[in-house]
This record gives structure tokens, C-alpha cells and sequence, in this order.
């Protein structure tokens, strides 16, 4: 399998199924002469035109509304936001408008939709450019939440989303679009809601999405060199949310850590840790823990920034915990 | 169709039948709108509910300059445009009712009318949150080459906010096929739109975006027609957005909870503008012209005042949603 990254397995997937269905188009600031923020669209302009690869004004609101309204009338938007930052100026429109039409026109209007771009903390970015928003799209239903952690899952999930009939949140990490990955030759669809375990072992679960993953992986190598074998478990659809896999992961290892680089009230955590209580209760051997990011706004300085986010050594620190090894 | 391109030059005898056709359905909206208060008042309809009494003409007008296959979305005072559009007396009963027999299934209520079988994509009740999609209709339309219209209505109140500026923009950089009616009924609410807008002319707004704009006498039909006769010509022929000021007046309070009146205007202006009523003033001016007779008025009161009764009774006998109506429709099945 060839060596791709992750900027240029979304590219592909926009590509293939641009080229594939003739009412997918993209729209988002700098989309197309610039080639996108993040390079995600390069090369698209040139291949599709102007009408299918659309620059905006900024005006999120905006345009994630035509976007709505040209699903409404049977296109397949794909509208990117530069960050997820952003999106907060349109959160009227994905959740009044894309996510509740189907239900409230009594199925009449449903919406074909995929918002994407990238979500999570960068490097020194600041409060208002370094945040997780997965959490507050997963709680409401009518939408779907995808946060793909490799670029093998970036192209696949990416592919599914565009195809799926209703409105997908699709969150890219802003730290992965150079990360390399093997990516399937062809046709490579994942389907949405189905989790993939990332790493198995056998003394305790793991639970990351997204960038935090490789957190996961990394903090499960280091549990290794002191013979602690751990599962790692990408749910990489929030919404719907495989559960079932989690849970089978749980009963087999007896313990658990649920890791997520957002806050931690309310959180995709504390649905995963509902869902383990309730179906896997006599299987735990320990209380489920969690490694979240610091309940801050994200601060600027270096030093602080890192004590702000979630790193191997805290996802370590807590597996220990739950095996009464801290 | 032919009556889109008529021009303030009328000739009713030639389109005597259109015209009693609008004057009929001016009434429908009217006895409709009396009905639904009256189910209101006896918990029949729940939840917020906004009649269009007094605004009859900037529905009827419009729906009468368009096709079958344009587009209309519009806010959550809709009642008047679905009806206009097309979609039964029978149907937005029965969604205002909150019955499986209801434009919606019962599952969007006064605020939420859709049908797509007459592309009415829908009340939506956040204030200007549907403009941008007006304009997204407008791109699929440009997008597929089309020569269909994209028609959105919402109040003057909607147009301090951000979406009407963003959606606006957009259109005219574009160059969308869409047409803005800003139904200015003086009144977001309670707040007078002197006292929420810097600019009194609505339509003026339209030079921030080199768009074209007219202001419109709303209690006269033939005026409103005639305005989104010359839009959708723009619109179908060049692309061109408009945005129209149509001028009406809310007879009624904002919604069912609140006073004809109230603190925010007087009694003597709601009278005033009673008089310019759009359905009587109408009528009158088809008696003047011989289209029109007292007994052709008679029939119509009594044949609208059957219809819609019978959308009262057919909403009152119909069944609820059924319980598994609950969980459907949150998501949509299969992929493309």
C-alpha cells in the first residue's frame, strides 16, 4: 500500500467522489485559488471549475446556510471551515437548519451534507484557535460526527460522509495533515459508526479519537516496556458511536481509560463512560478514569500549554492507576 | 405563464378569472387564520402560533408571479404562503392541529409548514436564520443551469442580523437567481423597526449589495405581483437577485399570547390601517371593474367559509402521529 498523507488522502477522497457524483461540490474560504488553507483542496479548482469548487466570503454563517439550502434543492455540499474555531458563527445553521429539516419537514427535506475542516489544538495558537467542538455536535441528534485519526480512515470515512444522506460533521486534525499513512489502493470506503481497535492487548482499554490516538499508541508502547499490554480503541465515528466494540474491549481487559483532548464536562468521555457503566458494570476491576484536556481556555505560553493538554505520560499515569500499579 | 409578465396595465375582463382566483385565496388565508385562532383559544393548537391577517396580499401576490417549480422558503408566520403556494387548507390544519395528517406528520407545527410536492421548503423560526438557505436554493438552481427562482420571505426585523447581510452579499457576487421579500409589517414584535433599524427604507439596504430593490404597496395584490413579476424575469432571464420591500400590516398581535395592540402601538393605528384592508379594498376594486358582483361575493364567502371548515374538521378527526413517529425521520437511511 502506498504511503499517503493525511492533507492528500482527504484530497483524494474530495477527488474521487467529486469526479464520481456530479452533484458533490466543495465551498469554504480559500477552498480554491489559494488551494485551501491546508492544502486539502489543491489541485481541485483546476480538475472541477469554479461552480464546484467555491470561495466564499468569510462568513461562516453564511455559507454553511447555502450550503443547507443547496442540499435542500438536491446537491451534495461538501463546506469547509478554515478551523472548527470558525464553525461557531454557523452552529445556528448545522444545528437549526441541516440537522433538524428532515425531522421537522416530517421527512420530506432530508440534507446530504458534509462540514469538514480541521478541529483541536495546534502549537501556541491561543484560547480562540485551539479547542474541540466534537462534543457539542454529538450531542444533537440529526447529525453524525466523524474525527478520523489516520489517513487511511481520513479517505475512507471522508468518502462515506460525502455519500451519506444526512448532515456529517467531519473534524480533521490540525496536526495530522502531514502525517503519513498506508492507504488502500482503489475504491476505500469506511463506513461510518464502526470502530477500529488500533493496537489489542489485554490488561487495559484504551478509548482515544482523533489526534489523541497517537497519544493512546504512545503511552501503550511505553505500558509494553513494563510489561502492561493495552488495547487501544478508536471509536473514529462519535456519532453513532460503536459502543458495542468498546464494550467487548472492556470485558475483556476489565479496565479502562478514556482519553480526549477537550474539556471533560459533558463530554464525548462521559458518554463513552455511561455507555461502559451501564452495559460493563460487572466487568470493571477499577473505575474508569479519564485523561481530558485542562478545564482552561487553552493558553498561549509553551509550558502551559502542554500541562493543558492530554500527553502519553498522563494516559500512562492513568492506566496505571486503573491496574492499582500508581 | 402568462400573468408573470403583466404590467400595471391591467385588462380585467381578460384576466377576470385570475384575479377572483387571488381575491378567493386572500379570503382562504383570511377565514383560515380566523379558524386557527379560534382552535387556539380552545387548546385545539398548542405552542406559538403567528396569523398573517392583514398581510394576505404579499402571499397571494407573489405565489400568483411564480411557476410550479420555483422555490419558496419563508419564516414562522407562513400559514398565508403555504396556503397561497398550494399546499390544503386540509394539510396546515391538521400540522397546526400537531396530526399524522399534517403538512409535517404533526412533527413541525405552526412554525414548521413544509411541502415538497410545491417546492415549500419549510416555516423556520429562527428570525433571518433562512435566508442564507434561500440564497443556497438559488445556487443549486444557477448550478444546474436552471431558470427557477429561489423566493424567501421573513420580516423587516430579520434584516439587522447577520444572516440577511451575508446571505444578501453572496447572491449578488454570484449573481443567484433569488428573490428577498422583506415583509415590512412595522413591527419585530413589539419594537418598532425606526427603533432597531439606522436606515427606515428597508429597500435601500440593497445598495450595499448593487442589488436592485423596490418598495411595494403590500396591501395591494396586483402591485405585489406585478414587483415579483419583474424579479423573477431578472432572475430567470439574467440571474440577477432582488430584494423587495413589500409594506403590510399586521392586524393581529405578534402571536396568539400577544394583544391587537399592546403597549407598542395604539389603538387608533390598527384601525387606520384596517381600512386599507388588502382583501376589501380588492374586492371593491373588481366591483368597480365588473369583475365582481355581490352574489359572485356571496358564493366565495360561503365556498371559502365551507373549505374551511372542513380543514378544521378533517384536523379535528385525524390521529395523532403514532408513538414509533417519535424516533423517525432523525435520520435519513442508505447513501447516494
Amino acid at each position: 500500500m502506498p504511503l499517503v498523507t493525511y492533507r492528500d488522502a482527504l484530497n483524494q477522497a474530495l477527488k474521487e467522489e467529486m469526479a464520481r457524483d456530479p452533484n458533490v461540490f466543495l465551498m469554504g474560504e480559500e477552498v480554491g485559488v489559494y488551494q485551501g488553507a491546508y492544502k486539502v483542496s489543491r489541485g481541485l479548482l483546476e480538475e472541477f471549475g469554479p461552480m464546484r469548487v467555491v470561495d466564499t466570503p468569510i462568513t461562516e454563517l453564511g455559507f454553511a446556510g447555502v450550503g443547507v439550502g443547496a442540499a435542500m434543492a438536491g446537491l451534495r455540499p461538501v463546506i469547509e471551515f478554515m478551523t472548527w474555531n470558525f464553525a461557531l458563527l454557523a452552529i445556528d445553521q448545522i444545528v437549526n437548519s441541516a440537522a433538524k429539516m428532515l425531522y421537522m419537514s416530517g421527512g420530506q427535506v432530508p440534507i446530504p451534507i458534509v462540514f469538514r475542516g480541521p478541529g483541536g489544538a495546534a502549537l501556541m495558537l491561543g484560547a480562540q484557535h485551539s479547542q474541540s467542538f466534537e462534543a457539542w455536535y454529538a450531542h444533537v441528534p440529526g447529525l453524525k460526527v466523524c474525527t478520523p485519526a489516520t489517513p487511511a480512515d481520513a479517505k475512507g470515512l471522508l468518502k462515506s460522509a460525502i455519500r451519506d444522506n444526512n448532515p456529517v460533521i467531519f473534524i480533521e486534525g490540525e496536526m495530522l495533515y502531514n502525517q503519513k499513512g498506508e492507504v488502500p489502493d482503489g475504491e476505500h470506503l469506511v463506513p461510518l459508526g464502526v470502530a477500529d481497535i488500533k493496537r489489542e492487548g489485554k490488561d487495559v482499554t484504551l478509548v482515544a479519537h482523533a489526534k489523541m490516538v497517537a497519544v493512546a499508541l504512545k503511552a501503550a508502547e511505553e505500558l509494553a516496556k513494563e510489561g502492561i499490554s493495552a488495547e487501544v480503541i478508536d471509536p473514529r465515528t462519535l456519532r453513532p458511536l460503536d459502543l458495542p466494540t468498546i464494550i467487548a474491549s472492556v470485558r475483556k481487559t476489565n479496565r479502562c481509560v478514556v482519553v480526549e483532548e477537550g474539556w471533560s464536562f459533558a463530554s464525548i468521555g462521559s458518554a463513552v463512560v455511561d455507555g461502559i457503566q451501564r452495559d460493563a458494570f460487572d466487568d470493571l476491576d477499577a473505575p474508569v478514569l479519564r485523561v481530558s484536556g485542562a478545564d482552561v481556555p487553552m493558553p498561549y505560553n509553551r509550558q502551559l500549554e502542554k500541562l493543558a493538554k492530554p500527553d502519553a505520560a498522563k494516559v500512562v499515569a492513568a492506566a496505571k492507576k486503573v491496574l492499582y500499579l500508581g | 405563464m402568462t400573468d408573470a409578465v403583466t404590467t400595471s396595465e391591467h385588462q380585467p375582463a381578460a384576466e377576470a378569472d385570475a384575479l377572483r382566483r387571488m381575491l378567493r385565496d386572500m379570503l382562504v388565508i383570511r377565514r383560515f387564520e380566523e379558524k386557527a385562532a379560534e382552535a387556539y383559544a380552545h387548546g385545539k393548537i398548542g405552542g406559538f402560533c403567528h396569523l398573517y391577517i392583514g398581510q394576505e396580499a404579499v402571499a397571494v401576490g407573489t405565489m400568483a408571479a411564480l411557476r410550479p417549480d420555483d422555490y419558496i422558503m419563508t419564516s414562522y408566520r407562513e400559514h398565508g404562503q403555504a396556503l397561497a403556494r398550494g399546499v390544503s387548507a386540509r394539510a396546515v390544519m391538521a400540522e397546526l392541529f400537531g396530526k399524522a395528517t399534517g403538512s409535517s406528520g404533526g412533527k413541525g407545527g405552526s412554525m414548521h409548514i413544509f411541502d415538497a410536492a410545491t417546492n415549500f421548503l419549510g416555516g423556520h423560526a429562527i428570525v433571518g436564520g433562512h435566508i442564507p438557505l434561500v440564497t443556497g436554493v438559488a445556487f443549486a438552481i444557477k448550478y444546474r443551469e436552471g431558470d427557477q427562482v429561489s423566493v424567501g420571505f421573513f420580516g423587516e426585523a430579520a434584516v439587522n442580523n447577520g444572516a440577511f447581510h451575508e446571505a444578501l452579499n453572496m447572491a449578488a457576487v454570484w449573481r443567484l437567481p433569488a428573490i428577498y421579500i422583506c415583509e415590512n409589517n412595522r413591527y419585530g414584535m413589539g419594537t418598532a423597526l425606526e427603533r432597531a433599524s439606522a436606515i427606515y427604507d428597508v429597500a435601500q439596504r440593497a445598495c450595499s449589495y448593487d442589488m436592485p430593490a423596490e418598495v411595494v404597496d403590500g396591501m395591494d395584490v396586483l402591485k405585489v405581483r406585478d414587483a415579483v413579476a419583474r424579479a423573477a424575469q431578472r432572475a430567470r432571464d439574467r440571474y440577477v437577485p432582488t430584494l423587495l420591500e413589500i409594506r403590510t400590516y399586521r392586524f393581529m398581535g405578534h402571536s396568539m399570547s400577544d394583544p391587537i395592540h399592546g403597549h407598542y402601538r395604539t389603538k387608533d393605528e390598527v384601525e387606520q390601517a384596517r381600512e386599507k384592508d388588502p382583501i376589501h379594498t380588492f374586492a371593491d376594486k373588481l366591483k368597480a371593474d365588473g369583475v365582481m358582483d355581490d352574489e359572485r361575493w356571496q358564493t366565495m364567502e360561503a365556498e371559502v367559509a365551507d373549505e374551511v371548515d372542513d380543514a378544521v374538521r378533517f384536523a379535528d378527526e385525524s390521529p395523532d402521529p403514532a408513538p414509533e413517529a417519535l424516533t423517525s425521520d432523525v435520520y435519513r437511511d442508505g447513501s447516494s
